[in-house]
């Protein structure tokens, strides 16, 4: 079986749940229903053989409505296939059921979902922060977040402060002009 | 000078007038026994500074020593985060006086470039540093510049006033 013929076979039989069906410069995504989820990848590994769940990540469309997507990044080592597999999460509900008992790498990738997005994962065996400390108050990759982040203490574990941005964020600018003007730090902030 | 000191023609030569200051600072200085406190890429640099090339024992202090027990001067090699900072500062504690700190390289010393949530804005908001590089990271050189600044600060250092006014304190709380 090609990659082709794979992708043709999932799509046809799980064609009333494909949402949405991208081709973009040969890579392949799906958008499928939260509830779907673990039909879906319990069939793409073991029917389908994307037997290597490389990534899952998150992505806050702040003021869009359902609020947060979640990416799965899959491959087949044998076939040599990628497949994206996309769902929406709304913020209400803010949870999907896990996928750490089908890809167990998904486990460490959950928790980093958690520890920086804050949507839960369903029959997680083990869902703490994974970067920043139990207790800390914040998800900071979400985009009501400031980047310069804010005050926070947990007693003898860690604190946080909010950074000083002194007009930043510091970017610097695409630009024949020199150092100095397109070096951030060399401007005054109110320019 | 030895025509001052009381004549004995065995020990003739081997005795040196100085004073105490001068004689303590000396042994500290030449004896800088670093807490390697690498935490990023600044790290390998010191890995680098310890290493035949730069050769860190020219100075005397290749004594890198993983016991804040034993050390004299915290290296703090890299970028600090918040979730790391306490250790830093409970690790710097645990050493004995007298202690100094070399914040090495642009996070250590102010965060560099990371301007951000997790980072804290340089390790002199928790610990006491005496000296500070430049650099991201800093090239071997400029740590053995830094190490030798260390030095000179040291030399200039009142250490047995400060010593003595330790010692008084000690007495101080033991009778009151």
């Amino acid at each position: 079986m090609t990659g082709g013929q794979l992708l043709d076979s999932l799509s046809k039989l799980f064609g009333p749940k494909i949402q949405d069906k991208t081709e973009f410069r040969g890579e392949t995504t799906y958008t499928i229903l939260p509830s779907d989820l673990r039909e879906v990848a319990k069939f793409c590994r073991d029917e389908l053989s994307f037997d290597y769940l490389i990534d899952i990540t998150s992505i806050d469309n702040f003021g869009e409505e359902p609020r947060f997507e979640i990416v799965y990044e899959l491959y087949s080592l044998t076939l040599a296939v990628h497949l994206r597999l996309k769902l929406r999460v709304s913020e209400e509900i803010g949870a999907v059921d896990t996928v750490s008992d089908i890809w167990p790498t998904a486990n460490w990738h959950e928790r980093e979902i958690y520890d920086m997005m804050g949507l839960k994962f369903n029959g997680h065996p083990d869902l703490r922060r994974i970067l920043m400390w139990d207790g800390y108050p914040f998800f900071p990759l979400r985009k009501e977040f400031p980047l310069e982040g804010l005050p926070s203490e947990m007693p003898d574990v860690a604190f946080t402060e909010a950074a000083p941005m002194e007009g930043g964020p510091f970017v610097t600018m695409p630009s024949t002009a020199t150092t100095k003007d397109r070096e951030p730090r060399a401007r005054r902030p109110d320019l | 000078m030895s025509e001052i000191a009381a004549y004995d023609s065995k020990i003739e030569g081997n005795i040196i007038f100085t004073r105490l200051d001068a004689a303590l600072n000396w042994i500290r200085k030449n004896s800088l026994w670093p807490m390697p406190m690498g935490l990023a890429c600044c790290a390998i640099e010191l890995m680098a500074t310890a290493a035949s090339r730069f050769d860190i024992s020219r100075f005397g202090a290749e004594v890198m020593r993983f016991s804040p027990r034993q050390c004299d001067v915290m290296i703090v090699a890299g970028t600090v985060t918040y979730k790391m900072a306490l250790a830093v500062k409970r690790i710097y504690e645990q050493m004995p006086e007298p202690k100094w700190v070399i914040a090495m390289g642009a996070c250590a010393s102010t965060g560099g470039m990371y301007r951000s949530y997790a980072v804290l804005q340089g390790i002199d908001q928790l610990l006491p540093v005496d000296v500070y590089i430049s650099g991201c990271p800093p090239r071997p050189e400029a740590l053995l510049a830094g190490l030798m600044k260390l030095q000179e600060k040291i030399s200039g250092e009142r250490s047995f006033v400060k010593q003595k006014a330790v010692l008084a304190e000690q007495l101080e709380d033991a009778f009151v």
